[in-house]
Order: structure tokens, then sequence, then C-alpha cells
């Protein structure tokens, strides 16, 4: 389950931002391997929270800064 | 707008908005796509005084410091006001911040109380802060708080009268505002009551708010410009405040649709997630309608050259209107440099963008542009009230120098720090490190800085010293932080850097350079540095063995140029 949750994200993403999945890795900084900002990222958010069918408050994010991080802040809410 | 000349503190003029407006909607609570809560003047004012019951209760009278650290809320308002009708000390501090760098501030100031909300006290409950009375809101059914208490909605004793209002005097003070030093030095601007009203005065009376007023904040509340705008000036005004629990731009447009919001402060970050989606908008058109667009904004702009005209821009351009609910009448744009061609572009498209310039050390605005005509090449001129003078100019046609300001809504000065308080004045007149002309029609142009510090596009003032303490464990001798444009100074004030100037042996710079990515990547994108400029000398250090700053950009500026920095 949890790396299902880290790999949809990350297909997500790279598809998203035109970048190949397979250059990802769960531990990367999503703000630098995808080159997106705070705006994007939070786009970004939207869209998985769609996917995942959950709602994350944006407090939850600070501090947040790869795939991993990410996934884990979405699987508690699932 | 209730005229502030007869009172003398803001806890009075909002006690009288209260009463004033008592029917009239004063909060909406947005979460996501649906309206959460509303509350009346009246209903603010019951809500206040459960809150002001239980600080009376506690002892906060004249003088005490109440701090708050809670995001944009109904609670932060209610919880501000509580405080200075029982006469308190407002410490707004950013709810942003570590608990640590919050707690550090909590200690400075010796806050006897603190009103927060849960998620920001799951950290704070760990820090030592002094506060006596801790009151947390939103704590979530069934979970309990040790050494706190949750934020009173119901008095606890329902047939007790109000508590006694606390008088003060103009010139007591009314907020501590932290600039900086969250790391470093504290910086706490004391500002009085005498300050604000004064601003208000100003602002308000430059960009009238009525009962028909929907302002948004998305700002911090505990930043100058929301503070003013987005809560003293509509309250007193008896306008309605809209809050809403998610910042993304998408929610964001969504509630400006759905609420006719008027009235909003953003930082160019926002303006540039809207001018963005605008253009995505644009260039999905078939070119035809494109270029009609463009000629009619065109038009518009010829027609609205002398002032806007928002009734004519609505007919010209409606569907961009609408994209943003169709009775948007200002955006205040502040925080942080205002790209020129931004501006210019939503101008064009009949929506203004309020530029002004302003420092938390002199309340909220000290120039502003008034839209009469509209300009966006310039930070406006002086709010009424407020003078400024540009200190040692340079010979040339412009004659650009340190910009200074005096006025009655200047600070009275830092918290506990007489010394930093007298290096930034000259007389009565603030010394902004802000460098500046001033043209033939009095407009301010901002070109560049003094001071040792970078403002980022999402409007965060970053001090160099307070980011030094994540890079201790890099194996050097000596290293410190700056602004890159403090240590070479440049005309511009978009895409500042931070970098680190280092000494270490030879031998050791390439396992320093990779600790110093390591550290560099914990930290918050807008605290990064850039690079590293290798130094071989001791710095110049004062006898207490603080480095002396100035002297070693003095020093790396003769002999290395940017073209030294190596990259992160």
């Amino acid at each position: 389950m949890a790396d299902q949750t880290v790999k949809t994200l990350m297909s997500l993403a790279a598809t998203k931002f035109g970048k190949a999945e397979s250059l990802l890795s769960p531990r990367d900084d999503f703000f630098e391997v995808l080159g997106i900002d705070s705006l994007q990222a939070m786009d970004l958010l939207t869209q998985l929270e769609e996917e995942f069918d959950v709602e994350v408050p944006d407090y939850e994010l600070q501090g947040v800064k790869t795939f991993e991080e990410l996934a884990e802040v979405i699987r508690r809410r699932l | 707008m209730i005229h502030p000349d007869r009172y003398e503190s803001l806890g009075e003029l909002l006690r009288d908005a209260l009463v004033q407006f008592k029917s009239h909607r004063a909060l909406v609570e947005v979460s996501r796509k649906k309206v959460k809560g509303e509350l009346t003047y009246s209903d603010f004012k019951r809500s206040a005084m459960v809150v002001a019951a239980r600080l009376a209760d506690a002892g906060v009278t004249s003088g005490t410091r109440v701090a708050i650290v809670m995001s944009n809320q109904p609670a932060w308002l209610i919880s501000a006001y509580a405080a200075f009708y029982c006469g308190a000390v407002l410490v707004p501090v950013d709810y942003k911040l570590s608990a640590q760098e919050q707690g550090n501030l909590l200690r400075h100031c010796g806050a006897e109380v603190l009103i927060t909300e849960y998620p920001s006290w799951l950290g704070l409950a760990w820090v030592d802060i002094p506060a006596r009375l801790r009151l947390v809101a939103g704590v979530p059914v069934g979970e309990t708080l040790e050494n706190a208490e949750n934020w009173p909605e119901q008095p606890a004793d329902p047939s007790a009268t109000d508590p006694d209002f606390v008088p003060r005097k103009r010139h007591d003070t009314a907020t501590i505002v932290y600039s900086s030093g969250t790391g470093g030095r504290p910086k706490g601007c004391m500002l009085s009551h005498d300050s604000y009203l004064n601003q208000y005065q100003a602002l308000l009376t430059l960009f009238p708010m009525d009962e028909t007023t929907r302002y948004f904040s998305i700002l911090p509340t505990n930043h100058a410009i929301d503070f003013m705008v987005g809560f003293i000036g509509p309250m007193a005004c008896g306008a309605t405040i809209v809050h809403q629990r998610t910042l993304r731009p998408e929610f964001i447009v969504d509630t400006m649709k759905r609420l006719k919001i008027t009235h909003m402060a953003l930082v160019p970050l926002v303006l540039e997630a809207f001018e963005r989606k605008l253009k995505e908008k644009l260039d999905a058109v078939p070119p035809f309608y494109r270029s009609l667009m463009n000629g009619l904004a065109t038009i518009n702009l010829e027609l609205t050259r002398k002032k806007p005209n928002r009734a004519l821009s609505k007919r010209l351009l409606g569907s961009v209107h609408a994209a943003f609910g169709g009775e948007l009448q200002y955006l205040f744009c502040g925080g942080a440099f205002v790209d020129r061609d931004r501006a210019e572009f939503f101008y064009k498209l009949g929506i203004p963008v309020v530029i002004g310039y302003g420092l938390t050390e002199v309340c909220t605005v000290a120039t502003v542009n008034t839209l009469h005509p509209f300009r966006g090449d310039t930070v406006g001129t002086p709010v009424p009230g407020v003078e400024i003078r540009i200190v040692s100019p340079s010979d040339d046609d412009r004659g650009v120098g340190e910009v200074q300001i005096r006025g009655r809504t200047v600070m009275q000065g830092y918290l506990d720090d007489p010394e930093l308080t007298a290096q930034s004045f000259d007389g009565d007149w603030f010394r902004t490190g802000d460098r500046g002309w001033v043209d033939a029609a009095g407009h301010l142009h901002l070109v560049g800085r003094s001071k040792n510090m970078i403002v980022t596009e999402g409007g965060k003032n970053i001090y160099p010293e307070d980011i030094e303490g994540a890079f201790v464990e890099v194996p050097v001798d000596e290293l410190a932080v700056f602004a890159a444009d403090y240590i070479w100074p440049r005309e511009g004030l978009t895409g500042e850097q931070l970098v680190a100037v280092a000494r270490a042996r030879q031998a050791k710079t390439g396992t320093a350079l990779a600790k110093l990515r390591e550290k560099n990547r914990t930290l918050p994108d807008f605290k990064r540095i850039s690079g590293v400029v290798w130094w071989g000398d001791d710095f110049p250090r004062t006898a207490s063995m603080k480095v002396k700053r100035h002297e070693l950009a003095a020093a790396v500026r003769q002999h290395q140029g940017r073209d030294a920095v190596v990259p992160l």
C-alpha cells in the first residue's frame, strides 16, 4: 500500500510536469527534481487530492519536500 | 468609515464599530468550496467578550503582552480585539515560523498570554515559553490539552456582565511586531495606537471601504499589510472580511468569484499566479478572439489613463472581470518588489494593482500609488502624514540615495534594544536601508538596498544572520552569510540571492562544499544560499567577537567579483 501511494504520486507528477518517471525516486526533493515552484507544487497537490479523494490542510505540507514525505501526508488521510 | 480623530486607541475605535455596524456581516469563513460560517458585528462582539472575560480573569490589563500565533481565521481577529479591549499590547507572531523560532520571539517579548491554534500548538507545546495562559483554538474533538486550555467559545458564567473596557492613550504601545530576528537579534517594532490610527485614516481616505466592501484576507494577518487593510480598516468601515483556510490559487479564485470580492491584498507571487492563469486562458482561445481581447485591452488602457473606470473596463472586458468575480475594485500588492510589466498587464485589463512601499517599522505603508494616474514604474507618493527624504544622493540626474522616513506612523523603537534603535534613526528620520530616488512628480523609485537582507517574491524578508545557524556543522574555520547585493551592489530588486563567505583550508573545501550543499537542502527554498565565496583571511571581528559584516563585505568586494561565487 505504502509503495503504491508513492508510485501513483510520482507517476502523476511525472506526467504533469513532463518528466520521465524512471528518473524520479521516492527520496527526491520534488521541487528540485521536477524543477517546480511552490505554486506549481500546490497545483500538483490539488490533483493528488482528487486522485486519492482526500483533503490535505495546507499546514500539513510545511517542510514536506520529498515524494515519500508527501505520500505519507496523503496516506494519513486515506 | 468611522473617523479616527476622536479615538485614543484601536480598542476604542473597534468597540464603536461593533455597535455601529451590529447587524452587518463582519466575517465569513470559507473552507474549500463552501461557506463554513458567518458572523455579524454583534456576533463578533459576543464572541470577543467571552475571550476578553477569560483574559481579564487571568489578569490581563494595561500593557500585558498577549501573543497570537494563528493562521488567518475569525478567532485571530476576535482574540486581537479582546486583547485590545483588555488594554493589552498585542504581539502578532508569524504562524509559518518553526515552533523554536516562535518560542524565541515569545521569550524575547515575555508574552504572558499565548493564543494559538491546534496545528501550531502541536509544536509550541514542546517549547519553553513564558505564557502563563495558553488558549488553543480548533482543538479536534476528543483531544485533550496539557498546560493549555481551549480557546473559549462559551462564557464560563453566562450570567456575568462584560468585563470592563481598559482605556489606552494614543502614545501607548499597541503592538510589538517582529520584523526579523528569529535566529539572531530579535527586532520587535513597537507601534503606538497613534501610528495605527494615523495610518488607518491616511489609507482609508485614499482607498475607501464601506458596508459593501468584501475584503479577502489571504496575507497572514500578523503581517502589517493584512493587519491594517484586512482587520482594522474594514472593521472600522463596516465591511465584510473573508477568511479561507487554504491558500491554493484555484480555491482563492473560486472564492473571489462566489463571494464577489471587492478588495484584496496580496504578494507579487500570487499576482504572478493570477497572471499565469489568465494568460493560459487567453492562449487557449482562437487567435481571432485573442487579438480582439488585446484590442479591447488597449482601448481600455487609453480610456483609463488618467484614472480607473471600473464600469467601463467591465463593459469592455467582462469575461476577464468575471474570472475574478466581477466586483474587484483593488488588488493591493506589497511585501516585495512588484514587476512593472505585471502591474501594467492587470491595469490594461481594468484591474488596478495598487503598488505601495512600506516596512513594519513604519506601521504599514509609507508611499502608495494613488492610481490618479496609474503608474507601474514607481512605488507612489508618500501617504498623508508621512515624509520621505533621500540622503546622500548620487550626483547624476536621478540622485539615488538612502530612503529615510519621518512621521507619526514610524515606530517607537525596537523592544529592549536601544542600541539598534539608535542605529536605525537619524534624528527623527527612520533609516530604511533601501535605496531610491524621487522623480519630478514626487514618486519614489526604489532601485536597491544598502542593508544586508533580501526580500523574496513571496514577500518574506530574509536576514542572513538568521540562517547562519543552519551551517554550524559545516567544516570551515569561519562562515558568514550575506545578501549577494550587499557585497556587490547592483540596481534591481528581483532575483535577490544569498551567498556564504567561508574560510577553510584548501584541502578541506571539497568536504565543506558537500556539507554546505547537504545543509542547504534541509532549508526551505526561500532561505537557501545560492553559492559560496572562499576567503583566505581571518574575518574582522569586534571586541565581543561578532563578525564586522560591513568590513568583511567591503574586503570581499575589493578582492573578488561575483564570478568568484561557487554555485551550490
